[in-house]
């Protein structure tokens, strides 16, 4: 595991782009094929999830490193990692054994089968052969929770350098769910025949937040408007008879959604749809919270399947019979599109409207009334736009409607995690009911990193009260919130749920006497609310 | 013989205050730090080394009166004197005992010699006040060696990338430390402005450092790239640092033992190198001094003092006081020295 500790942390250690794809480039040259194999699936984001309990973990670490439970505890708070925790606590290891990065994934994947009592010897033993700094990495490949400051992007770049490909091509073959223990090397890179991925999406294209003014775009005339539609992205695939769905998070999602699977027999072999899956009944969108509850579920009853039906708004075409046409210009990729559509009969794929702005100063209207139509705001392409492949700038933008707002009270503080540990950064917030605080939302983002410090400060001078890893303080300082969604929830204290919440500014001018109400939030329910 | 009040440690029977945050009349200062070297006091006492660094804090009017380590001077009964504590140059732990009853104030200490400053002297006693800032078993900080080796790997790498070192640490202290691990370098060392007086500043006053050059904006413009360039953690994300473009950045805290910390500090290069004692260095001082009564402050305190009474049955309790806990902030604060 060394070699790849060594990429970990050289990747760990800069900002600069070119170091990153150079390291990864070196280290796709001097690893053996099954680390490859291993270190992509990694790299890519992708988990083999937790082969561990996570009490059985901690247990394990109680007992190598000799600290009280509670220290351990406490230090865990400060850490703000577990993994990182561990590697910390544990002393230095006894005799180190180089073990490569499949070996260590094949000890891993051996703790389906082993019972409980047997793993935390096994896993104690691993620590003492493991180089104290390769433990954090062994201790991240424990939790599922590896992550590291490459984007897929990035790794794909240094994937077609070293095997001379495209990009493109390998993005496509890297999509969907492969896994290091069903494939190798040699098929998912190398080898030319597709076919045998025909379930497989197209990498989606996606739009940044425009920043700005939209007169910078230049004519209005060579753009589409379409409304940003707040659902699950997807794409619809039919090859060879059988239906795919997936999701924007490459989750293969065909199961939860019964009802686009008669569209295996209406439409055409080689058929790939982009779009978004929302509820809709008798010609309306129904909230997204709708939703929510549906996706959790693992069997799904008829009453649900009645009571939150389904529905496609299709944006885009990506393959028509069976060829790829990414590489047309959005207007043709619609038009097709149109056709598809149109030659089915009444069905749940529904065409995502142009809106039709002669001026941005229609378009600015549009995004404004667009929560009014339970849309997100507008999403402007390029008539000429190509299809691309991640996060890109230039040809596609959304174009958000502003927030909701409102004044919360800070009440309670919590220690953050990642790059906020030891920290107060998770913050609860309050609104009057008439005399009594009620907490009605969590916010974690929003301050910069010298505010953070500041209210950091704050809390640990103003704490009345602690419990556990939480501390109350003195009701006063205000913060204005932003936030997408608003829902009656019977489960919160507030009896409202929030969706994103995020603090948008620190509201000094204000004494906590100010801040809103709960009767401001209920009238917001009422009127603009997902009811 | 010591107690806590609102204005710091104080001591009723010599009529005095160790490191008080509140003015006073008499004031024995352990170290120059900002948060330890208040101004506002009538008479001040500290080591020797320490006299021109509270000169350069707090102004050369100031009524400063020095005791070389181990000197002992004698207040109604008290005897005082002051004890290497090894965190940075001129810091001392203060030793009172009368009659039979001996206090030791530790102010801010390490273990580890930093070459610099004295190392810390192990004194006997019976009431032992100390730091925790560093007092949680996830820290555990590599030899300054190990530290000096990975950092000459660093820069060796970015010189063959041809770009700039630009070291952060904080003015007094740590500045220092990496100076003197970069001085057999060979490379020209420039220095932001609140480094270069400080280093000045000891040198003038004795000290056997290597001099830096103040990084004047002309200066620069003249350089070849690579170069070496020491700034204190207030400069990072100034417009000041594109002047030194193209570079990459390193900081040198103890708390870059957490990854947490490097993060946000959006450095990416974090060095473990510390002037405060890691957790085994903690309780070894403390087991060292025999003392039956710790009193723990600022850091982990609470934390702290429940590990020295459960695990060593000490008589530990947590001590209020105006000193930052929170190192990263202090450090925001250095640069005005």
């Amino acid at each position: 595991m060394q070699r790849f500790n060594k990429l970990f942390q050289t990747i760990d250690q800069t900002t600069s782009t070119n170091a990153k794809v150079k390291a990864l480039v070196d280290y796709f040259h001097e690893a053996p094929a099954g680390d490859i194999l291993w270190s992509i699936y990694l790299l890519m984001g992708k988990s083999n999830g937790r082969v561990i309990k996570t009490a059985l973990l901690r247990q394990a670490a109680y007992k190598l490193s000799a600290l009280p439970t509670w220290l351990f505890e406490e230090s865990y708070h400060v850490v703000g990692d577990l993994a990182e925790t561990i590697a910390l606590c544990l002393p230095p290891p006894k005799k180190i054994k180089g073990y490569t990065l499949s070996q260590t994934m094949a000890f891993l994947a051996t703790f389906t089968t082993i019972p409980d009592d047997e793993k935390e010897q096994a896993i104690i033993n691993r620590w003492m052969e493991t180089p104290t700094s390769e433990r954090f990495l062994f201790n991240k490949l424990i939790t599922g929770n590896f992550r590291v400051g490459v984007s897929k992007q990035l790794v794909i770049k240094a994937l077609a350098l070293k095997y001379n490909k495209t990009a493109n091509e390998l993005a496509h073959r890297l999509m969907g769910n492969w896994h290091p223990h069903q494939t190798n090397l040699e098929k998912l890179i190398l080898e030319d025949i597709l076919d045998e991925k025909s379930f497989e999406p197209y990498p989606f294209f996606l739009a940044y937040q425009l920043d700005g003014e939209p007169e910078r775009l230049g004519d209005i005339n060579e753009w589409c408007v379409e409304l940003k539609f707040d659902g699950i992205r997807g794409q619809i695939i039919v090859r060879n008879e059988e239906i795919f769905i997936w999701s924007r998070g490459e989750d293969l999602l065909t199961d939860k959604f019964p009802e686009f699977h008669p569209l295996v027999h209406l439409l055409p072999h080689g058929t790939v749809l982009d779009g978004e899956i929302l509820p809709f009944k008798d010609g309306e969108i129904l909230p997204f919270s709708v939703m929510q509850t549906r996706i959790g579920r693992k069997l799904l009853s008829k009453k649900i399947l009645e009571s939150a039906p389904l529905v496609m708004i299709c944006y885009d075409l990506l393959e028509f019979k069976g060829t790829d046409i990414r590489n047309h210009p959005l207007i043709e990729r619609r038009r097709l599109l149109e056709q598809v559509l149109g030659n089915l009969a009444k069905t749940s794929l529904i065409l995502s409207p142009f809106v039709s702005c002669s001026s941005w100063e229609e378009v600015r209207k549009v995004r404004e009334e667009a929560r009014a139509y339970k849309c997100e705001g507008v999403m402007l392409k390029r008539k000429n736009s190509l299809y691309e492949t991640g996060r890109r700038r230039g040809s596609w933008w959304k174009w958000k409607a502003d927030p909701y707002t409102v004044d919360g009270v800070l009440i309670y503080g919590q220690r953050g995690h990642g790059r906020r540990a030891n920290l107060y950064t998770d913050y609860t917030f309050a609104v009057w009911d008439n005399d009594v605080l009620v907490p009605f939302a969590k916010a974690y983002s929003g301050l910069t990193d010298k505010e953070i410090l500041e209210v950091d400060s704050w809390i640990k001078k103003n704490t009345i009260d602690k419990f556990g890893p939480v501390r109350t303080v003195t009701p006063s300082l205000v913060f204005e919130l932003a936030f997408e969604g608003i829902s009656a929830s019977p489960r919160h204290k507030s009896g409202i749920a929030l969706r994103f919440p995020r603090i948008l500014r620190w509201r000094r001018d204000k004494a906590a006497k100010e801040a809103s109400t709960k009767q401001d939030l209920l009238e917001m329910l009422a009127s603009k609310g997902d009811k | 013989m010591l107690t806590f009040d609102n204005k710091g440690i104080y001591c009723a029977r010599a009529d005095l205050y160790i490191d008080p945050w509140l003015p006073v009349n008499k004031a024995i200062i352990t170290h120059a730090h900002a948060d330890h070297a208040h101004k506002g006091n009538k008479h001040y006492l500290c080591q020797t080394d320490t006299a021109p660094l509270l000169k350069l804090r707090l102004g050369t009017n100031v009524s400063i009166e020095t005791l070389a380590y181990g000197q002992q001077i004698t207040i109604n009964g008290v005897t005082i004197s002051l004890h290497p504590a090894g965190h940075i140059i001129g810091s001392s732990q203060v030793r009172l005992s009368y009659k039979d009853e001996v206090w030791v104030v530790s102010g801010d200490y390490k273990l580890q010699d930093d070459g610099l400053s004295t190392p810390f002297e192990p004194l006997k006693c019976q009431h032992f006040i100390t730091e925790s800032t560093f007092g949680l078993p996830i820290y555990h900080f590599p030899k300054p060696a190990i530290v000096k080796q990975e950092l000459h790997e660093w820069i060796q790498k970015n010189n063959e990338q041809a770009v700039n070192s630009l070291l952060v640490g904080y003015s007094l202290g740590k500045a220092q430390r990496i100076i003197e691990m970069v001085s057999d370098l060979n490379m020209p060392i420039f220095a932001h402005g609140a480094i270069f007086n400080v280093q000045q500043q000891l040198i003038d006053a004795g000290q056997r450092l290597h001099p830096v050059q103040y990084a004047s904006i002309e200066q620069i413009k003249t350089l070849n790239t690579p170069y070496l360039l020491i700034l204190p953690p207030s400069a990072i994300g100034t417009p000041w640092l594109k002047k030194f473009n193209p570079y990459e950045m390193a900081f040198f805290s103890g708390w870059m033992q957490l990854r947490g910390a490097r993060r946000r500090r959006n450095v990416a290069r974090g060095f473990v190198l510390s002037d405060h004692a890691d957790w085994n260095q903690l309780n070894s001082a403390i087991l060292a001094t025999t003392a039956e009564n710790i009193y723990v402050t600022h850091g982990y305190k609470s934390i702290f003092a429940k590990w020295l009474r459960e695990e060593h049955q000490l008589n530990a309790v947590e001590v209020e006081t105006l000193y930052e806990d929170d190192l990263l902030m202090r450090e925001d604060t250095d640069a005005a020295l």
